[in-house]
C-alpha cells in the first residue's frame, strides 16, 4: 500500500510540476490542480497509513493509540482541499480574464517570438 | 464571566472579518458609507492594537495566550500575543488607515468590493501575526493571499491581470510548498503548535532529523517566496508596481509577513537550544539576503518608472532584513526590527506619493515603462514623463517635500528614521560583543556593511535622478491635481516616520526588549504551554 501511495503521489507531482512550467495558462492550472491532489494525499499519508481504524475515540474506554487513525491530518486535508479548491477557482477566473484581455492563452500575455 | 482584556486579542481578527462580511451586503454605490465604516474599523484596530502593545509590554514583557474553545494547551488552537506580534499589529493598522483614506479619492471607484477585500486582507495579516499554530498560520496566509489576489487585480486592466496571473500562480505554488512543509513537520513531531514544536524538535531522534530538516527547509522556501528573497522574488516588483496605489501601500507589509514568520520560527526553534539544529539555515538567510540587496539595488538603479523603483526598494528592504535575521545576534535583530517599521512606513508612503506624482500620466506610460525594461529601449520615455492637470498652488511644493523626505528615508540619510535604523544595524554589526567591547567581525559582516551602505547610495542616486526629472526639469511646469484625501495619508505616514525619529530612544528600547525575548524563547514556550484555561464556568458547574 505504501508503494502504491508513494507512486501515486510521485506521478502526480511529476506531471503537475511539468505542466506548471508549460507556457499555456490551461496547462498551468491543470498542473496546479494535480499538484494539490498530490499534496492532499501527502498530508493524508503523514498521519501514517492505517486500515479499518476509526479516528474518533470513544469516551470512557481504555485507549490504545495504535488502534486509531490520526484524525489531525484528516482535518488538515479537508481544510487544504477547501482552500485549494477556492484558490483554483479564483485562478480560473483570472485565466479567463487574461485570455479576454490579451487574446492569447500564453502565460506572459503574448506569444513567443519565433 | 467578565470580558477582560484577554478577549481583546481576538478583536484584530474578528472585527475586520465581521465588518468585511457585512460590507459585502452593502451596495457598492454607497461608497462613502463603506469607506467610513472601513476607516472606523481600521481606527478601532489601531486603538485595540495599541492597547495590546501596552499589555504585552507591561511587567517586563508578557505572553498572553488565547485558547480558542478553551481546550487545554498544547491541543487548543491558540492565539499568542507577545511584543513582536503586538508591534506588527500596530504597524498593520497604522498602514491601513492611510491606505483607506487614500482610496477615497479615486481607487475605491475603480472596482467592486474594495473595502470588503481590504478588511479580509487585514484579517489575514492580523491572524498571521497572532496565531501560535502552524496550520492556522497557513489558513490565515491563505485568507490574506485570497484577499490580496482580489486587491492586486483591483482596477483591472491588462497590466494588472497579467501581473496578477503570475502573482497568483507563484503564490499558489508557495502555498503548496507550505503544506508539504507543515505536514512533514507534523509527520515527524506529531504537533503543530509552535511552542510545543520548540520543545519537541531537540528530542527528535537522529533518523528522523533529516526528514524534519527537509520539512522546515520547504516551509522556509514558502516564506522566502513571500519575502521576495533572490532568486524567489522576481514576481514582486511587477506585482507591486502594477497594483493600484492604496493596495501597493498595504502590500508593503505583506512581504514583511514572511520575514516576521522566519524571525519568529527560526529563533523559536533554534534560539536557545543551540544543540537542536545548530544555526540551521541562518547562513542561507544571510547570503540570500545579501544577494537580494544586490539584486534590489541594481533594480533600483535600472528602474525607469518610479513604480518599479518602489518595487525594487521593497526587495532591498527585504534583503536587509533577511541578512540581519541570518546574523542571529540580539542587537542586530533589535535594529532590524526598527528598520522593518521605518522602511515599511516609508515604502508605503512612497507608493502613494508616486501615484500623485505620476497622476495625469497616460495609463499606457507605466505599461510602456515595463515593456521598455524588457526590451531595453530607454530613450523614448522622457516625453511621457510630463505631468498634466489643473494647478493647485503649493501642491508641487508639498509633493516635492514629501518626495525629498521619502528619498532621505529610503536612502537612509540623516536626520530621519531611515538613517537611525541603518546606523543601529551598522553599530550592532561592528560591535558584535557589545558597544566598545571589540570582538571579531566576520568577512560576511563586512560584506553586509558594504552592501547596506551601497544600497543606500543606489537608492539615493535613483531617487535624485527621478526627482530632478519630475520636479525640476519640466520646463512647462504643469502641476498635478492633488486631492486633500490623497496627500493627507502620505503626510500622515511621513509624520509617523518623524515620530519614529524623535522617539527613537524609547522605541529602540522596546525593540531591544522584543529582540531579547525573541532570542530567549523559554518565556514564550512556557507562556503557551502553561496557559490557564478559562475554566471558571466549569468549576461553577462542578459545585
Amino acid at each position: 500500500m505504501e508503494l502504491i501511495l508513494s507512486l501515486g503521489i510521485g506521478v502526480l507531482v511529476g506531471s503537475g510540476t511539468w505542466l506548471l512550467f508549460r507556457p499555456r495558462t490551461y496547462q498551468v492550472i491543470i498542473g496546479l490542480a494535480l499538484l494539490s491532489y498530490a499534496i492532499n494525499l501527502f498530508i493524508f499519508s503523514m498521519g501514517r497509513l492505517t486500515v479499518n481504524a476509526p479516528p474518533v475515540i470513544q469516551p470512557g474506554t481504555e485507549i490504545d493509540p495504535a488502534a486509531f487513525a490520526d484524525p489531525i491530518p484528516q482535518a488538515l486535508v479537508l481544510t487544504a482541499i477547501v482552500i485549494g479548491f477556492a484558490t483554483t477557482a479564483l485562478f480560473l477566473v483570472v485565466l479567463l480574464a487574461t485570455r479576454g484581455l490579451t487574446g492569447t492563452d500564453h502565460v506572459d500575455g503574448k506569444e513567443d517570438d519565433r | 464571566m467578565i470580558l477582560t482584556s484577554e478577549h481583546l486579542i481576538i478583536v484584530p481578527i474578528l472585527a475586520p472579518f465581521i465588518v468585511g462580511v457585512l460590507l459585502l451586503f452593502v451596495e457598492d454605490s454607497r461608497r462613502r458609507f463603506k469607506a467610513g465604516v472601513s476607516i472606523f474599523t481600521a481606527a478601532t484596530l489601531l486603538f485595540v492594537s495599541i492597547e495590546l502593545l501596552k499589555i504585552s509590554h507591561a511587567d517586563g514583557g508578557r505572553v498572553i495566550v488565547y485558547l480558542l474553545g478553551d481546550w487545554p494547551s498544547p491541543f487548543a488552537i491558540n492565539l499568542v500575543l507577545d511584543r513582536l506580534s503586538a508591534m506588527m499589529l500596530v504597524l498593520t493598522s497604522v498602514l491601513a488607515i492611510p491606505s483607506l483614506i487614500f482610496s477615497l479619492g479615486r481607487w475605491q471607484k475603480a472596482g467592486l468590493h474594495f473595502n470588503a477585500l481590504f478588511m479580509f486582507l487585514l484579517m489575514g495579516l492580523n491572524g498571521a501575526f497572532l496565531t501560535g499554530d502552524l496550520f492556522n498560520l497557513f489558513v490565515f496566509f491563505e485568507v490574506m493571499l485570497a484577499a490580496s489576489y482580489g486587491l492586486a487585480l483591483h482596477g483591472s486592466g491588462m497590466l494588472r491581470v497579467k501581473a496578477g496571473l503570475h502573482y497568483i500562480a507563484i503564490n499558489l505554488t508557495a502555498s503548496l510548498l507550505f503544506l508539504i512543509g507543515v505536514s512533514l513537520i507534523y509527520g515527524v513531531t506529531g504537533t503543530l503548535n509552535m511552542a510545543d514544536l520548540a520543545i519537541r524538535i531537540p528530542q527528535i531522534i537522529e533518523d528522523n532529523r533529516i526528514l524534519l530538516e527537509t520539512g522546515i527547509a520547504i516551509l522556509g522556501v514558502a516564506f522566502l517566496i513571500k519575502a521576495g528573497m533572490w532568486p524567489l522574488g522576481f514576481w514582486l516588483p511587477t506585482t507591486y508596481t502594477s497594483a493600484s496605489a492604496p493596495v501597493a501601500a498595504i502590500f508593503a507589509i505583506m512581504s514583511k509577513v514572511g520575514i516576521y514568520i522566519l524571525l519568529r520560527l527560526s529563533l523559536l526553534f533554534y534560539g536557545e537550544e543551540q544543540d537542536g539544529l545548530d544555526g540551521f539555515g541562518s547562513q542561507l538567510l544571510l547570503y540570500g539576503g545579501l544577494i537580494t540587496i544586490i539584486f534590489g539595488s541594481i533594480g533600483v538603479l535600472a528602474s525607469q518608472s518610479l513604480g518599479r523603483l518602489a518595487g525594487y526598494s521593497v526587495l532591498v528592504s527585504s534583503g536587509t532584513l533577511l541578512a540581519a535575521t541570518g546574523l542571529t545576534q540580539i542587537d542586530i535583530t533589535a535594529s532590524a526590527l526598527f528598520y522593518l517599521v521605518s522602511s515599511t512606513l516609508t515604502i508605503s508612503a512612497f507608493f502613494m506619493l508616486i501615484e500623485l506624482v505620476e497622476k495625469g500620466q497616460n495609463a499606457f506610460t507605466s505599461v510602456l515603462a515595463v515593456t521598455m525594461e524588457a526590451f531595453g529601449e530607454s530613450e523614448e520615455e522622457e516625453e511621457d514623463e510630463e505631468i498634466v492637470g489643473v494647478a493647485i498652488p503649493g501642491a508641487i511644493a508639498i509633493l516635492g517635500i514629501s518626495f525629498a523626505a521619502c528619498s532621505i528615508l529610503l536612502a537612509g540619510l540623516p536626520p530621519l528614521s531611515g538613517f537611525i535604523a541603518k546606523f543601529a544595524i551598522l553599530t550592532a554589526i561592528i560591535n558584535p560583543e557589545g558597544l566598545g567591547q571589540g570582538g571579531t567581525i566576520s568577512s560576511t559582516s563586512w560584506w553586509f556593511i558594504a552592501l547596506l551602505i551601497l544600497s543606500g547610495l543606489s537608492a539615493l542616486i535613483a531617487l535624485v535622478r527621478a526627482g530632478i526629472r519630475t520636479f525640476w526639469a519640466p520646463i512647462t511646469a504643469l502641476v498635478p491635481r492633488v486631492l486633500l484625501t490623497e496627500i493627507v495619508p502620505v503626510i500622515l505616514l511621513l509624520l509617523m516616520a518623524l515620530v519614529l525619529t524623535i522617539q527613537a530612544g524609547p522605541i529602540m528600547g522596546f525593540m531591544e526588549a522584543t529582540a531579547v525575548s525573541l532570542h530567549n524563547p523559554s518565556a514564550y514556550i512556557e507562556g503557551v504551554l502553561e496557559a490557564p484555561q478559562a475554566t471558571s464556568w466549569q468549576a461553577e458547574q462542578d459545585k
